[in-house]
């Protein structure tokens, strides 16, 4: 049987069996099939000066490899609600991660390193979180209480962030369905991580401690596009106050995913809402699939509790592994171990993600609690066997393996294994029982890889070092009374401005909304010009050219309002902006004389006309319809541009008897 | 305990509560004029005010709600939490050291409790082994609880009972001990301890942590493994603070009892040695001598225990216009000794002289120390110190501010005769004055010590 098997046919077959599709494909019926369930927590950085709990500046970034200090710490597991220590949490900490981390004076002090408690709570921050909060129609709470939730990943050099809720029970509205909001908190930023090999992890501290939001929603998306709108929404609400920050890591979601029968798996750290539809697409079918595994294994194995791996230590010559394989794993204190997991034949290959099997599951595990770093296994259902038959002939012999079980080969630093032998027989247990909890990161391709195990629910304990913060009813209303337009009445805006749709995103990404509107107010320009002028025109040239850094949104407004002034056609503006864009100190007399603009009276380009069409009748360039006007047009719309309309002059080409 | 289903609430805020017969740990529907809120009703913290009730929302987080703005308060059920920490035998190991660990009242190892967020106290050794199992790797601990006091609160009582209960394990024959201490005042029991328990045969090693061990990157653990190294292990039998050497999570350092002090308010490296290195560094793996005199290991079961202190004993620190009517207090009072903390190499201002000598003639003793902590009490060198020496201020040499202030209650303890105590003050017992400073002795980063005296040798300072 062996002998015939094909890993990549299984893998076929098993993505088959399981049901699935790609997402181009997919519909609300696969969906609906396999219960797809999705909830967003959506973090944001708010735009205060200093950090939330301590005076250093925010939003000042360092390179990685720029830093005054190094200061080391291994973060300890704290007994759980039950007394216990977390298994895998132990086991963890066992293998002893050493947290390194980097810090810069200017943007890190005592309180980011944990050796001085915090300071009173930003006010700053805390009024936009109310603000946001009030968007979100939560009910927005009496106290605030500064609530500790613990980190063992070391992001957060004193173990755990500081957060408060501001608000609960809240919604949005979608273009076709409502979603609730559990709550809106405030909490501290984390480090940004420089890199994790083996043992040891760094980290910055710069954007720790920054001030950030998080919004999260009830579990109601029922498809990926839905999950997309929602956290689209989220982020285009939070932008409309014009006090968060933006740019690139300032607005990250966590992805919260499940299956009917599955748990909830998070997707950690989603940077792009773009990416959101394939990761909640794939990780859902990745459930469905672990939940297929699930019910294989226990037709096999009648008696889960009993069911138990075997392992034996063997040098790289004694199962006959190639000689580059042999070199590779040759160091003194390497050690090799094989695996024999009884009834996994066909498990291991079997289908998990777009381009991923089972056996992976063990590899990404293996580089986080192990801390053996890729490639750390063979096994013996690799699409590419690498080992070859003799190999896993003799692997199986040696463990005395029969035709239904699967085999692996690990390596690693000898101080490692045990753990890695647990963390591999463990994997094995959860498959029993289906999906364990954890969280995934994210990859480009759409697929995800196990990050690290799911804390305990019960992390949270109130912070001791500070106290409540009483929310008094006189300045929650002070500041309902100035809040932003909701994102949901903005479309409604859009749609009856009629403003083409591409440019919606654009516009509430860079809350443009009011720019349009003071335009409209202030200037008399339509809402529609000013606002393809920037999702189109501006969105064009900022894609080809650095920004300078004196430009801003608000250079639209003083440009249309020259122009307004001066009672210039406003076509002129697109042409100018290119100008405007790259040297945004120029003043606009100078870009309109660098363009080789002539103020000429309208009449004297209509006087153009009549000479124009009789030339035409004699040259004839084309026969075909048209072509007349075009002809003229190319004569005078240079001249035409910021005088007249375009449209008006060719209106009075067609006049003259020209055909269109 | 009627009460206790209201736990912590008062005034107008237990009104409410009674009002809406709503009890602490129901869950409750609330009805406010903000909204609906559900949650579990948890206990207040004492310290608050009476206008907010407070709710573990089902996310875990716990807010406050204005009692004002509720309207109705709903119970859908209750369940009164109950914590206990778990106990697991901490295993014998022959061949392994014996360490008594006693406890004042400073909280080494806890655990949470996740519902009040009460940190639940971690003592016995089967609750400790829970918390810290590598312990066990390192000694056999068995554990006895003193008194349960803050930091603060620990004054002579304690030391002279602590002093009697390390003399009886040290007849037991105890291999080493672990003093749990609040941080804030361990230099003061460290001294103490050195004067009462005089020529131990064993470590005696004061320990406490800066974070608590509710926290994941707390130095609880750290500290507790390496003072349990030091008492079982360690060749330096005298009474030693063991904290963090740097902030980093590397390795601590031992103080002598009589030099240390705590210098920051909440660094985790706080406790730094002055006027000479720390005694040694110590990790997991044993202790590493940095001073090269100390008292070794003994196997004899001889100590000295002395628990004698007077507490009317005061220290003034000196400010610019200090009125003398301020040590005329303290002699009113009945103070027979004071230990002066002076500007400089040891002065006060001449309208302090009168009240000066008043107090010397009313026999109380007078000691000078030193603000800048750093250096020696030097009275010779200007007229200020002279006329001081004249009226009758003896200068305590080297000796901390707070060490000085511990030996002159011990010693006043003993005896009334000012010479005598004179005689026990400048006598050193164990390092509280050093004849000489070593050229390292000002070090004030004593954190990664190695790297310090390398860059000392380096440039010039």
């Amino acid at each position: 049987m062996s002998s015939k098997f094909d890993p990549r046919r299984n893998y076929n077959e098993t993505r088959k069996a399981i049901g699935y599709v790609p997402r181009s494909k997919a519909t609300q019926k696969d969906y609906d099939r396999i219960g797809f369930t999705s909830g967003l927590e959506v973090h944001q950085q708010l735009n205060t000066r200093e950090k939330l709990f301590c005076r250093c500046p925010a939003g000042i970034y360092q390179k990685a490899d720029d830093y005054d200090a190094e200061l080391i710490r291994h973060m300890r597991p704290t007994l759980s609600e039950l007394g216990e220590y977390d298994g895998t949490a132990l086991m963890e900490f066992k293998t002893r991660k050493k947290i390194i981390y980097r810090i810069k004076n200017q943007t890190a002090c005592t309180y980011d390193v944990d050796d001085t408690p915090p300071f009173p709570l930003n006010r700053e921050a805390l009024e936009i979180a109310i603000e946001l909060s009030l968007i979100s129609k939560l009910n927005i709470v009496g106290e605030v209480h500064i609530t500790r939730k613990q980190y063992l990943d070391g992001s957060i050099p004193t173990g755990f962030q500081r957060t408060a809720i501001i608000g609960v029970e809240g919604e949005m509205q979608l273009k076709n369905k409502k979603v609730k909001l559990i709550q809106l908190s405030l909490e501290e930023d984390a480090c940004r991580e420089v890199s994790d090999i083996g043992h040891v992890r760094v980290y910055r501290t710069d954007r720790l401690g920054m001030p950030l939001i998080e919004t999260v929603t009830y579990p109601e998306f029922k498809n990926p596009d839905e999950v997309k709108e929602g956290a689209d929404y989220i982020r285009f609400m939070n932008r409309s106050t014009g006090k968060v920050r933006t740019g690139i890591g300032s607005t990250r979601a966590d992805v919260n995913v499940s299956c009917t029968g599955g748990t909830r798996i998070e997707i950690k750290g989603v940077a792009h809402t773009s990416w959101m539809p394939e990761l909640t697409h794939n990780e859902v079918f990745r459930q469905w699939a672990l939940l297929h595994i699930k019910e294989m294994l226990l037709e096999r194995v009648k008696a889960p509790v009993e069911w138990k791996s075997s392992h034996k230590e063997v040098s790289a010559k004694e199962i006959g592994l190639k000689e580059d394989l042999i070199r590779a794993l040759s160091q003194p204190s390497v050690k090799i171990y094989i695996i024999n997991l009884p009834q996994y034949h066909g498990i291991l290959s079997h289908f998990t993600q777009p381009g991923k099997m089972f056996a992976d599951e063990f590899s990404d595990r293996l580089k986080v609690i192990a801390c053996i770093e890729k490639p750390n296994m063979l096994h013996s259902e690799m699409p590419d066997d690498i080992a070859g038959k003799k190999v896993w002939a003799k692997v199986s012999s040696l463990l005395d393996s029969k035709e239904e079980d699967a085999q692996l080969i690990i390596w690693g630093d000898e101080d490692d294994i045990p753990t890695a032998l647990e963390t591999i027989e463990e994997r094995c247990r959860m498959a029993f029982s289906g999906i364990p909890k954890e969280t995934r990161k994210s990859l480009k391709d759409g697929t995800t890889i196990f990050e690290r195990v799911l804390p305990g629910a019960d992390r949270m304990y109130p912070d001791t070092d500070s106290a409540p913060i009483p929310l008094s009813d006189q300045r929650i209303t002070e500041i309902s009374q100035n809040l932003p337009v909701l994102v949901s009445e903005r479309y409604a805006e859009l749609t009856k401005w009629n403003v083409p749709e591409d440019t919606y995103t654009y516009i509430l990404k860079n809350n443009l909304m009011p720019l349009i509107e003071k335009c409209q107010s202030d200037l008399g320009v339509e809402p529609r010009f000013t606002a393809t002028l920037l999702a189109h025109t501006l969105k064009h040239i900022r894609g080809q050219h650095p920004a300078a850094p004196e430009f801003s949104f608000n250079k639209i407004y003083d440009l249309l309002g020259f122009l307004v002034n001066r009672k210039l056609d406003l076509a002129i503006a697109r042409k100018m902006l290119y100008h405007l864009y790259q040297h945004p100190k120029m003043d606009f007399d100078s870009i309109l004389v660098t363009m080789g603009f002539n103020e000429i009276p309208r009449e004297e380009i209509i006087e153009k006309i009549p000479f124009l069409v009789k030339k035409y009748d004699q040259i004839k360039t084309s026969e075909n319809s048209g072509a007349g006007v075009r002809w003229i047009m190319g004569h005078l719309s240079e001249k035409a541009l910021g005088n007249m309309p375009l449209s008006e002059l060719k209106e009075m080409i067609l006049k003259e008897g020209m055909k269109d | 305990m009627a009460d206790d289903i209201f736990q912590g609430y008062k005034g107008h805020a237990l009104e409410i509560l009674k009002k809406h017969n709503a009890r602490v740990w129901a869950h409750v529907k609330v009805d406010t004029t903000r909204g609906m809120f559900e949650g579990t009703i948890l206990p207040r913290s004492e310290n608050t005010d009476d206008k907010h009730l407070v709710l573990k929302i089902f996310t875990g987080y716990n807010i406050g709600l204005d009692v004002d703005t509720i309207r109705d308060i709903k119970e859908l059920g209750y369940k009164k939490a109950v914590y206990k920490i778990p106990e697991k035998e901490f295993p014998y190991s022959e061949g392994k050291p014996n360490v008594k660990l006693l406890g004042t009242g400073g909280t080494i190892a806890s655990r949470l409790d996740y519902r009040t967020g009460a940190v639940i106290p971690a003592f016995s050794p089967g609750e400790l082994y829970g918390a810290v199992p590598e312990l066990a790797d390192i000694c056999n601990l068995t554990t006895e609880k003193l008194f349960a006091v803050f930091s603060e609160n620990m004054g002579p009582e304690q030391y002279k009972k602590l002093a009697v209960a390390i003399g009886n394990e040290i007849e037991k024959g105890i291999d080493g001990i672990i003093i749990g201490h609040g941080t804030d005042t361990m230099h003061y029991t460290s001294a103490a301890l050195t004067f009462m328990v005089q020529d131990p045969p064993v470590p005696i090693v004061l320990v406490g942590s800066q974070r608590s061990s509710d926290r994941p990157s707390s130095d609880a653990a750290l500290n507790l493994m390496h003072a349990a190294t030091a008492a079982g292990h360690g060749d330096i039998a005298e009474v030693m603070v063991c904290m963090f050497g740097p902030t980093s999570d590397e390795y601590g350092f031992l103080h002598r009892g009589t030099r240390v002090r705590k210098m920051h308010s909440s660094y985790r490296s706080t406790f730094r040695t002055i006027g000479d290195t720390p005694l040694a560094t110590v990790t997991r793996q044993g202790v590493t001598p940095i001073k090269t005199e100390y008292n070794h290991r003994r196997k004899d079961r001889k100590v000295k225990i002395m628990p004698y202190f007077e507490e009317r004993v005061a220290m003034l620190y000196y400010y610019t216009n200090m009125n003398p009517d301020m040590i005329d207090a303290a002699v009113d009072n009945g103070y027979k000794g004071i230990i002066i903390i002076g500007t400089g190499l040891g002065h006060v201002n001449k309208p302090l002289y009168p009240a000066i000598k008043r107090a010397i003639q009313k026999g109380v003793a007078i000691y000078m120390t030193v603000q800048t902590l750093w250096g020696y009490v030097h009275m010779f060198v200007y007229d200020t110190g002279r006329d001081l020496m004249a009226l009758g201020i003896v200068p305590a040499e080297n000796m901390l501010p707070e060490t000085a202030y511990i030996k002159l209650g011990w010693a006043l303890g003993q005896t009334n005769d000012l010479e005598k105590v004179k005689e026990i003050m400048l006598t050193p017992i164990n390092g509280e004055i050093t004849k000489r400073e070593p050229y390292n002795g000002y070090l004030i980063y004593q954190g990664g010590v190695p790297e310090v005296e390398a860059f000392i040798k380096q440039f010039h300072k």
